[in-house]
């Protein structure tokens, strides 16, 4: 049953296609998997029964000739999609006990195209946090140990129980959402391909709400093909979210192959930021490198306002969120502290439901969006994402893609950073520029730094061609050849 | 005009502004598809965006955009091509986003502008500022379960268009008649039923007092008001108010206001200190929303003639003075009733039983023209039965009673009753003699140049038909005949 888990999902639906195993097998070992690394917490919810039901729907639609695109895949769900009948909390406290009575579009689609459910997966509070280790429920251990150190180390964030789950084999890929890294961030710390689409690609509607704006789903899985396959189920217009976009959804899949050759591929130098791990720098020189020899140009471009990012980043999105997440007022559902006036309830219930992450953010957005600030902070960020969007606008004008790392760091141990939310805020700083621009970016596994933990090298694509992202990225990852391998400690 | 307050210090004038909120008539609410009905069963009309469930997003009600733009068209206003709905925050259980989604500083309407029509004939030109669309909360109810607030969400989400005036309003008859004529547009366009009680037309006034001249003073907001008889008592008291508060050395505080109707006066309900900070930002959900050129024109093209443009018709066409004109063209209901009467027939006299005989009946029923037990029709074939010489006015007014009372028509109870004008020269001829005949004093009278007397002839001309004599025919056989 073993090497089940270890098919990539192009491998699963060629076995599938071919009857060499059946979806319920698939399930099955899934369900083993998952049940024996408990211990990396990367499931807050498990879902066999569901999994094995829509495993058993599925081998009887492949017998019927009805197969869809992701039939049989066993995926894991982040838990910040509403999921229809299972308990959906996005990892906070406040939401306790929450089970929606709706299923999310991205999670729908999933499901219309055969993917079988396997459980809801670990991430910081409501997607605030670099590290895993806001989570209502305890932080996900990455599969992956520093060479000669035994401490638990963090996953990344915040769809980082996706990354372990997809890293650690116990699903064919996962589903995360990405604000200002959430898929690339961890997808980069746990040596797995996270892609996060253009903003508009995939709907938004069912998805626990952090900062609108920001806020993308996407996929994160063990190879760029299996992402381009992923991408392909979850994506598309969806009139109940009037930022989706009404455009056709393009076949990712068909972008691979077509290699490099001719393509200029822009290095923005501004990227080099301080404290930026030796290893890593290296490991950016070696792609650019690999891309050259695969027949691609490289172009310095210059991204001057790339330091302006993170800041203007801090400010809109905790502005967002303050607003997206006063709904949560213990009236309706999830936790609810009484109080002896609706005011003092809210206060209690918020005081007791938020962890001190959330809350920063929630002081930080209103402080921003109140009156006489609005204009210094608010206002101004929104400026700068215009002028960081323009930057972009003219550096594409030059390149067709750009490379850069997709963190300044590899993954840290748990607990070294979460005393210092600023070094927090700083594993950010390379992946949320493109996410004030709505870009599409692409974490893919490249290397390993000299302690032997997994990096990733992040391309990033003007809007709406997601396919160069892909295109771009297959070449990287080939040239890698990088060997998944977690779990090395020793 | 300004109707100036006299204080006991000297004269003040009195500046209000106005804020109402109208309800725009649509199917379903201004961001989700439930219900925005009326008076449904508690939390009935609510979907999983009203009731703010994790993960749910606004979708624009294109309806309630065609209504906005229409009823700013109405006001003959700026259409603004390009709006943003904005973020509101503010915790209250009835709101369960935990904001309100308007527009702040960009909405759908700008700059408009209403006539009033005031007492003596003249007309005052009021300004409008703008007109944004935004969601209405839901409804704390407090009085039902002793201990626990509960809420009914049925009216969270149901678009409102906020129409705001410029602080051109001089007195609170000025602002009764602003009320009044908005409520008029409103009703002709189809775009808001007006209907205060239920609260699908709401005011808040700004009121404040000065020295002619003079700047600004502090104003107060009155919130809430929901009738415009309590508008003009909530203003009169507030005016009042300030100027006693300002002649006896203190300050009038900012601060907003609530109207007890019960008692008359306006109380305290919040300072500005205690005013929120509403945050205001751009709804990130929602994209700005862009009209073009040809959909405004296109919903100018279905603009219904609106209650200025049929006044001036009716006094064109029909020969109705302004005051009457005014009046039939005021409600869209009575002007088309009118219409219906008058068509073909003699418009003075239709206006005239239509303001005088039926609004009486109406009002002493305490029914809308719209429920009137006389229809349109029934009226115009009364009317036509005089023209013709078949009822005399005032057995016509006997006959109306009855189509009140029976909601039958003229024509089956004139036949019913006998009451049919009786204009057969004969008989009146005989009935004539007959009062001569018994009236030698009364004759001489009339030969001596005492005309008058008359009247004493048509009376027993009268009597002796059972009032169904033609009144016209009665007249000039008696002159004839005494002549003679």
């Amino acid at each position: 049953m073993a090497e089940l888990t270890a098919l990539t999902i192009a491998e699963a639906r060629d076995a599938l296609a071919r009857g060499d195993c059946s979806a319920r097998e698939l399930a099955e070992a899934h369900i083993a998997a998952i049940e024996a690394a408990r211990d990396l917490n990367a499931f807050v919810v498990e879902t066999p029964e569901r999994a094995l039901a829509d495993a058993d729907a599925s081998d009887r639609r492949r017998a019927a000739g009805a197969a869809g695109a992701m039939d049989g895949v066993p995926v894991a769900i982040k838990d910040l999609f509403c999921t229809e009948g299972v308990r959906t909390t996005a990892c906070s406290h406040i939401l306790d006990g929450f089970v929606p009575p709706y299923e999310s579009t991205v999670t729908a689609r999933l499901r219309a195209s055969g993917a079988v459910m396997l459980g809801k997966t670990n991430m910081d509070e409501f997607a605030m946090g670099s590290s895993n280790e806001t989570s209502h429920y305890g932080p996900v251990r990455n599969p992956w140990h520093r060479r000669g150190d035994n401490r638990p180390m963090a996953p990344g964030g915040s769809s980082g129980g996706s990354a372990a789950a997809v890293a650690a084999k116990l699903c064919l890929g996962a589903t995360g959402t990405d604000t200002g890294g959430s898929i690339r961030q961890p997808a980069s710390f746990c040596g797995i391909v996270g892609m996060k689409p253009t903003y508009g690609r995939c709907s938004r509607w069912g998805i626990v709400a952090f900062a609108s704006s920001l806020d993308q789903a996407g996929p994160m899985t063990r190879t760029v093909r299996d992402a381009a396959i992923m991408l392909g189920a979850m994506a598309g217009f969806d009139p109940k979210d009037s930022t989706s976009a009404d455009l056709p959804v393009p076949d990712f899949e068909a972008a691979l192959g077509r290699g490099v050759k001719g393509m200029r591929i822009g290095i923005p130098k501004e990227y080099r930021v301080d404290g930026m791990d030796p290893d890593i720098a290296a490991l950016w020189d070696r792609g650019a490198a690999w891309l050259k020899e695969a027949g691609a140009e490289l172009v310095e471009v210059s991204l001057p306002r790339t330091k302006y990012a993170l800041p203007a980043y801090y400010i809109i999105a905790p502005a967002e969120a303050s607003s997206n997440l006063s709904r949560y007022d213990g009236m309706r559902y999830g936790l609810r502290v009484e109080g002896r006036t609706p005011a003092e309830m809210y206060e209690n219930t918020r005081a007791a439901g938020f962890g001190a992450e959330v809350r920063r953010r929630i002081l930080i957005g209103s402080y921003v969006l109140s009156a006489g600030y609005y204009d210094a902070y608010y206002l101004k960020a929104q400026k700068v994402r215009t002028l960081i969007a323009g930057e972009f606008a003219a550096a594409f004008e030059r390149c067709d893609a750009i490379l850069t790392p997709t963190a300044p760091n590899a993954a840290f141990a748990l607990g070294e950073m979460i005393d210092d939310p600023i070094a927090m805020y700083l594993n950010d700083v390379l992946t949320v520029p493109a996410s004030l621009a709505g870009l599409p970016g692409i974490s893919v596994p490249a290397g390993l730094n000299a302690d032997g933990l997994p990096l990733g090298l992040q391309v990033l694509a003007p809007a709406f061609e997601d396919e160069t992202v892909f295109r771009v990225a297959e070449v990287l990852e080939q040239a890698a050849g990088f060997e998944l391998a977690p779990r090395g400690a020793g | 005009m300004a109707a100036l307050i006299e204080g006991r210090t000297g004269e003040w004038e009195l500046v209000i502004g106005l804020e109402v909120h109208a309800q725009a008539i649509t199917e379903a609410k201004l961001f989700s598809g439930a219900s925005a009905g009326f008076g449904a069963e508690a939390n009935t009309h609510v979907s999983l965006i009203d009731a703010a469930m994790p993960g749910m997003l606004p979708v624009i009600n294109e309806r309630a955009v065609e209504q906005a733009v229409r009823t700013g068209l109405g006001l003959k206003a700026e259409i603004n091509r390009v709006s943003v709905f904005d973020r509101k925050n503010y915790f209250y259980p009835d709101l369960p986003q935990g904001y309100q989604i308007s527009q702040f500083s960009q909405p759908v309407v700008g700059k408009g502008e209403i006539v009033l029509d005031m007492e003596g004939g003249e007309s005052r030109a009021v300004g409008i500022t703008r007109i944004h669309l935004e969601q209405d909360a839901g409804k704390s109810v407090h009085d039902r379960d002793p201990g626990h607030t509960l809420v009914d969400l049925n009216r969270a989400g149901v678009p409102l268009m906020e129409i705001v005036s410029e602080p051109d309003l001089r007195s609170p008859e000025e602002a009764a008649a602003y009320l009044a004529k908005l409520r008029s547009i409103l009703r002709y366009l189809g775009t808001c039923d007006g209907n205060m009680e239920q609260g699908s037309m709401r005011c808040d006034a700004n009121v404040s007092v000065r020295r002619p001249g003079e700047p600004l003073g502090t104003r107060c907001e009155i919130k809430n008001v929901n009738s415009i008889r309590f508008l003009r008592q909530a203003i009169a008291y507030e005016a009042q108010r300030q100027v006693e508060l300002i002649e006896s050395g203190e300050r009038v505080v900012q601060e907003t206001r609530l109207y007890d109707a019960e008692r008359g006066v306006t109380r305290s309900m919040r300072s500005k200190e205690e005013a929120h900070d509403y945050r205001y930002f751009p709804d990130p959900d929602l994209l700005p929303l862009t009209l073009t050129e040809d959909y405004i024109e296109g919903i100018r093209a279905t603009l219904p003639e609106l209650p200025d443009e049929k006044k001036a018709r009716f006094v064109a066409e029909y020969g109705l003075t302004e005051y009457d004109a005014g009046v039939l063209a005021a409600e869209r209901e009575i002007a088309e009733f009118f219409e219906a009467v008058a068509r073909g027939r003699d418009a003075k006299a239709a206006s005239n039983w239509v303001t005088g005989e039926l609004f009486g009946a109406l009002n002493r029923r305490g029914v809308e023209i719209a429920d009137s037990p006389v229809s349109a029709a029934s009226l115009g074939a009364l009317i036509d039965l005089i023209a013709d010489g078949t009822l005399s006015n005032r057995i016509a007014k006997d006959v109306f009673e009855a189509m009140l009372e029976t909601g039958r028509d003229a024509a089956s109870i004139v036949e019913e009753k006998g009451l049919k004008q009786v204009s057969d020269t004969g008989a009146i001829e005989a009935a004539v003699d007959a009062a001569i005949a018994g009236g030698a004093k009364q004759v001489a009278q009339y030969r001596g140049g005492n005309e008058k007397i008359l009247g004493w002839f048509v009376g027993q001309v009268m009597k002796a038909t059972q009032g169904k004599a033609n009144p016209q025919m009665v007249n000039e056989i008696l002159k004839k005949k005494l002549g003679g």
